[in-house]
């Protein structure tokens, strides 16, 4: 077995990972050395074909859909190079304040987070996208929910140079979003740090990890691994983790922290999301241009929804659209007039919904759709079809009504038939991409895993930054949530490394 | 820091093969119900139609694989229960009927059972460059550009 050590190692590469990384690479021209093992491939540029199922196939777990163990719902993660940056829309909000002071972590506030924040704001670029390069189906979102009198916002995205390929959840082909595997891995790169991929980390010991490298499928896309594929043992006097809300708890069960972190793997919630539909009666321009430009987030607390604009693949839309046969297919060869809005339920932690492993250390998510839940998802598709037909739409697709199929001529009658909708698990296409919790920040190990600067409790050398500190559910999109928490235990690596290295 | 749990290394072998020749005609069957327009496809097409189901199902654990396998010995068998023949003998009215059954049915079990299924199928076939064109999907790498 080949032996390797470090004095910083850190455990992927995404929002998480790759903001450490960054933060902490200064150190290397002391001498430090730092690692980033990534579990995913580095493709090249050329290698992002913008085609669904091989893009799906190379950067996401499971290709994107990690099924949970009620198999009621699928999770989609990155797993690559930039961990899940590479592959979302770029969509960077600030946490919002009721927030922070719902999960009450002691030393926790926004008047800290916020300037962290804004620094990567600044560093990845962050922006309103220009009118100009906004599309039909974001503009038809905006218009119905003006005429509703609903406040939609705009997202601030972290492009440069977008073209409008339409394709960043199958990673920019462009190079144009601005997530870690553009900015702070290149960075940590330039300043020392090593990064491996095709790299997992199978468990962690006192000071020191267990990990496989992959070698490199024939055929596959992607860099091979800089390390020699196989188990290496690699020394480290700090370890951070960063694999995110199924895999960072995951690893640290199957590393035997649970007895002594009774709260591990607890907690875990994700805005189980679902698709909308509706057809225009015209063509309108939707797989070309930024997919996610605006949402609407006025419900989150009264009726537990948030809406985005979105655009999907054929797989995905296919996928989402309930039901099959002929009325299916009528759906599908409707693509080109097609609107679509993700509903996505504002979930909170249930004592149900965690993470575990199972017999093989692989991580299980247990995942129930509570009553909240439920009636968020109704809720947010009442909405949605209301903002379809102000829009001009023609019928609209409401994955848990019966039938599924409401037209423009019922358009008045949409709360009544979203109260007779019936949400069957199982039957309705849910699928969750914000997944958070598991190794929450807190004061104790009686209620949490990690300290406010994501140090596990009890033990000095091993860090948490992810969004599986999260308590709750954070109700937005979270990366930039993530970089600042990452921020903030880079500072205290770096304030104690005298101690630490 | 206590003992821990054996890990089983990630498998970096290809598995054979994933739906055994008998059951490939009850699983084109099932496409042909979830996708009417699966009827019109060539030898070629239904070719690469089960690659991209393989290549899928590949990467997925073995248990996956034998409980897909299960399931789809059930769609065939089931209906003699209700209608007296198997799936692949059925009518397209009445696999479509089966299939709404499994969907709707009160098991949660069942209904998830059916969901996968009809997710491969729909993989499947839209996974296909040809079926996005066919439904007017042209994405292009130049965004705006290409439009013109």
């Amino acid at each position: 077995m080949t032996r390797r050590a470090y004095d910083i190692v850190i455990i992927g590469s995404g929002a998480g990972g790759g903001t450490v990384a960054q933060e902490l690479s200064p150190l290397c021209q002391q001498g430090v050395r730092i690692a980033v093992l990534e579990k995913g491939p580095k493709l090249r540029n050329e290698e992002f074909t913008g085609r669904e199922l091989e893009m799906a196939q190379a950067l996401y777990e499971d290709g994107g859909a990690f099924l949970t163990a009620e198999r009621t719902m699928t999770l989609a993660f990155g797993s690559t190079y930039g961990g899940s940056t590479a592959v979302y829309t770029g969509t960077s909000l600030l946490p919002p304040e009721r927030i922070l002071k719902r999960w009450n972590v002691p030393g926790l506030t926004l008047v800290d987070l916020e300037p962290r924040a804004r620094k990567y704001m600044a560093e990845n670029n962050v922006h309103f996208l220009e009118a100009q390069h906004i599309n039909e189906n974001n503009r038809l979102f905006v218009e119905g929910c003006r005429r509703l009198n609903y406040r939609v916002q705009q997202f601030p995205v972290n492009l440069k140079g977008c073209r409008g390929s339409g394709l960043c959840n199958l990673g920019c082909p462009n190079q144009a979003k601005q997530g870690t595997n553009r900015v702070q891995l290149p960075q940590a790169e330039r300043n020392g740090v090593e990064v491996i991929t095709r790299c997992e980390v199978l468990r962690i010991s006192e000071r020191a990890l267990s990990v496989w490298v992959s070698p490199k499928p024939p055929a596959a896309r992607g860099e091979p691994s800089a390390w020699e594929p196989g188990e290496c043992s690699v020394e480290a006097k700090v370890i951070v983790v960063c694999g995110g809300a199924v895999n960072t708890p995951a690893l640290l069960l199957r590393s035997g922290l649970g007895r002594r972190l009774p709260r591990l793997g607890q907690g875990f919630t994700c805005h189980p999301a679902f698709i909308m539909v509706a057809e225009h009666p015209r063509p309108i321009s939707n797989f070309v241009g930024h997919p996610k430009s605006f949402y609407l987030d006025e419900f989150a607390e009264s009726e537990r929804f948030v809406l985005e604009t979105c655009m999907y693949f054929p797989f995905t839309t296919a996928k989402a659209i309930a039901g099959f046969g002929q009325e299916h297919s009528r759906w599908m060869a409707a693509f080109p007039r097609l609107q679509m809005i993700l509903v996505l339920a504002c979930d909170e932690a249930d004592a149900y919904n965690r993470v575990t492993i199972d017999g093989h250390g692989r991580p299980v998510i247990h995942y129930r759709f509570t009553p909240d839940v439920i009636r968020g998802l109704g809720a947010g598709a009442a909405r949605s079809a209301k903002i379809f037909f102000a829009a001009g739409a023609v019928r609209a697709h409401m994955p848990l009504g019966r039938p599924t199929t409401i037209e423009s001529r019922d358009a008045g009658r949409v709360d009544r038939i979203a109260q007779r909708a019936e949400f069957k698990p199982g039957k309705v296409p849910v699928s969750a991409a914000h997944l958070q919790g598991g190794c929450a920040m807190g004061s104790g190990s009686e209620d949490s895993v990690t300290d406010s600067y994501g140090r596990v409790h009890g033990i000095p050398w091993l860090f948490v930054a992810d969004s599986s500190l999260f308590p709750n559910s954070l109700q937005i999109n979270p990366y930039l949530t993530i970089m600042a928490l990452a921020d903030r235990a880079a500072e205290a690596i770096r304030e104690q490394a005298h101690t630490l290295l | 820091m206590p003992a821990r749990q054996d890990v089983s290394k990630p498998n970096s072998v290809t598995p054979p093969m994933t739906i055994p020749a008998p059951l490939r005609a009850v699983f084109h069957a099932l496409v042909y119900t979830i996708v009417p327009g699966a009827l019109n496809l060539s030898g070629p097409d239904w070719e690469g139609l089960d690659q991209l189901v393989d290549g899928t199902l590949c990467t997925r654990p073995p248990s996956q694989r034998r409980q897909l396998r299960l399931l789809l010995r059930l769609i065939q068998w089931l209906p003699v229960l209700r209608y007296g023949r198997s799936f692949t003998s059925l009518s397209p009215d009445k696999r479509a009927a089966f299939l709404s059954y499994l969907e709707d049915h009160r098991v949660q079990l069942i209904r998830c059972g059916f969901f996968a299924v009809r997710t491969l199928a729909l993989l499947g076939y839209y996974g296909r460059p040809e079926a996005g064109r066919e439904i007017g999907y042209a994405p292009d790498a130049r965004g705006w550009e290409a439009l013109g």
